[in-house]
């Protein structure tokens, strides 16, 4: 049992990471169907285990509606949603307009789920005038630096303040390209040997945790 | 003071007179040259295989020519087989100035340049009315055209074929096996001897915030990010997940991950309750501590958002990979007053999670935070193979730019032999 639990996935993983690994440096055809396939694979296992996400949703919000837990009515919406959807789906052959005219199932997600995302999306912008607001407030030497930069980034960046200022366009433009760049590269190049080193750990199965923790 | 600004503008027009005389001069020599320049057929024509490619192109190469210039054209010919009876009835499929496409424009690096720099060179690619089957042979050839000349060099012949190997990208590949001989030798000497761990805030924060937590009565929540576990992003959260899973058992508090991803909400309950079972409490242990959302960003966030407000947690851990949906959560969650440690590899976010919340792991350290945490050899001395790899980049970025520097000063090609090796990384 247990060389199917560990031995078994962790020989899959060295086999296919180090197949994977080496396809990069392979231009011919045989290696990009190779890679296309497996792409596809990746699709079907994602869409089987949909089911697992489901069935978990499901049962979450069903204990919660049996036990009657704090706010056990949004489970209910829950509910109520998402069979409403499916079976609306199932009438309209999953299809959102028919002949050009919207069935229900794209009233659904014309009318409801795009206004809703919308209004998600929307209030980011209440949020970053606040989070702007909190951050900018200059407590510190380097809160004061961010505010000076980020002032000058904002005149720089509209015509209005760039009329005001003329150099503020310049000055924006060097603080985006020459100070943001640099540090942005600096990270970039941490994230990759990071990741690199990772991908070495997970391959030669020295990083284990992800099957379940342990170290047997 | 009109007289002298009329006097002004008279003698610039002078001025500009002269210089188009001049250049009138140089133009009309320059043409004359060209026009005795006889236009001979283009020399050394060689077609092959472009090599270190996936099939269905083909490269020519010819020596530059005396009248090499904008006014000569040069055409690259084609024809399907082997035989051709009249070049000039060959298929025309490009046609450019004759001072351009050269060896050195083109991005091969110096162990796969296939001729001097000095060289003319043409690839030919499938697409743009031009379609090359491999395995079939081509007749090319090139033309050099001035006015209404038009003189040909003797076709060749090549095959267009698929490669199993891009020698270009052999330095990428050398440099990766050299990362990771780093690494395997920083693990070694990591089980050899005890290396420093430099102090990461963050980190340090998560027993002060799993511990308020405790004492408040409330959950904790951790996120893993908008992105699926073939992301390495995911794996670094999940692998802290465990840890921080671990000490919630210990101090036995709830735990909610609520998941974008059904299979790395699958992976994290095993990491989860594995975590429970190592800590000695595996009764402790929710199966519905990790639970499934929706894969839809703005939904997700939404419901996490409503999670925060329904149950106020008193710890927010965002680890992984986040885009708009980033600030959503943790201003949200910051308005609750729970302390926030997030960790990201997206750069674009990360002024963000600055901002919000109490503790940042920036970029590589959301991939430390498992050698942190644990403090085993193996990840301590990874830890250690990429500050190694680090200073390596340092090096050769400031040896790259003292050499690109003098390359451009003296005129010189050498420095190009180092400057190659770490170009096209990708």
């Amino acid at each position: 049992m247990i060389f199917l639990r560990r031995q078994v996935p962790l020989l899959i993983t060295l086999i296919t990471g180090i197949v994977f690994a080496a396809q990069y440096y392979v231009p011919h055809p045989a290696s990009e169907q190779m890679l296309t396939s497996v792409t596809k694979w990746l699709q079907i296992i994602g869409g089987f285990a949909l089911v697992l996400g489901v069935s978990s949703l499901f049962h979450v919000h069903a204990v919660k509606i049996r036990r009657k837990e704090a706010g056990w009515g949004y489970s209910f919406v829950l509910y109520v949603s998402m069979l409403g959807t499916i079976a609306v789906g199932l009438w309209s052959n999953g299809k959102e307009a028919v002949d050009g005219t919207m069935t229900a199932f794209g009233w659904i997600y014309n009318f409801m789920m795009v206004p809703l995302q919308g209004t998600m999306f929307a209030i980011l912008a209440f949020f970053i005038a606040s989070a702007a607001y909190r951050s900018f407030r200059a407590r510190s030497r380097e809160a004061a630096v961010l505010l000076i930069a980020a002032v000058i980034v904002m005149m720089g960046r509209v015509p209005l303040g760039e009329y005001l200022i003329p150099l503020s366009g310049d000055l924006s433009q060097w603080i985006l390209n020459v100070l943001n760049a640099s540090v942005r590269r600096a990270i970039l190049i941490g994230v990759s040997l990071g990741t690199i080193a990772l991908s070495i750990k997970i391959i030669f199965g020295m990083e284990r945790s992800y099957l379940g923790g342990g170290k047997e | 003071m009109r007289r002298k600004g009329l006097g002004v503008r008279g003698k610039g027009s002078a001025v500009a007179q002269c210089f188009f005389l001049a250049a009138c001069i140089i133009g009309l020599s320059h043409s004359i040259v060209l026009a005795q320049t006889p236009l001979t057929p283009p020399q050394d024509v060689r077609a092959f295989d472009t090599p270190s490619d996936g099939g269905g192109s083909l490269t020519v190469l010819w020596s530059p020519a005396s009248y090499d210039s904008t006014v000569t054209k040069y055409q690259i010919l084609l024809s399907e087989g082997t035989t051709v009876s009249d070049p000039a009835a060959m298929k025309v499929v490009a046609e450019f100035p004759a001072n351009q496409r050269y060896v050195r424009e083109s991005k091969w690096p110096w162990w796969t340049r296939p001729a001097t720099r000095d060289q003319h060179q043409f690839t030919l690619r499938n697409g743009r009315g031009i379609e090359l089957k491999d395995g079939t042979v081509y007749s090319i050839t090139v033309a050099a055209v001035l006015n209404d000349d038009r003189v040909i060099a003797t076709p060749v012949q090549a095959t267009p074929q698929p490669n199993w190997l891009n020698w270009n990208q052999m330095n990428n590949l050398l440099l990766a096996l050299l990362f990771g001989g780093i690494v395997f030798y920083a693990i070694g000497t990591a089980r050899k001897r005890e290396i420093f761990l430099r102090r990461i805030p963050g980190l340090d924060a998560v027993d002060e915030a799993i511990g308020r937590a405790t004492e408040l009565g409330k959950p904790i929540l951790y996120l893993t990010g908008a992105h699926d576990m073939s992301d390495p992003s995911t794996i670094a959260a999940a692998v802290i997940l465990g840890r921080v899973a671990k000490r919630t058992a210990a101090y036995e508090t709830d735990l909610l991950v609520p998941h974008r991803d059904p299979i790395t909400m699958a992976v994290c309950q095993e990491i989860t309750k594995q975590a429970y079972l190592e800590a000695g409490k595996p009764d402790l242990y929710k199966e519905d501590s990790n639970f499934f959302i929706t894969s839809d960003q703005f939904s997700y966030t939404a419901a996490v958002d409503g999670i925060m407000l329904r149950k106020k947690p008193a710890a927010n851990f965002f680890m992984g990979s986040y885009f708009a949906e980033a600030l959503l959560l943790t201003e949200t969650g910051a308005s609750t007053g729970a302390i926030q440690i997030a960790g990201t590899d997206s750069d674009h976010q990360l002024p963000f999670f600055v901002t919000t919340c109490d503790y940042t792991l920036i970029g590589e350290e959301l991939y430390a935070a498992s050698a942190y945490l644990s403090r085993e050899p193996v990840q301590v001395g990874t830890l250690r193979g990429q500050d190694i790899g680090k200073a390596l980049i340092l090096g050769v970025l400031g040896i790259g730019t003292i050499l690109a520097t003098l390359g451009i000063m003296l005129d010189a090609e050498w420095p190009q032999l180092f400057l190659d090796v770490f170009k096209d990384m990708k």
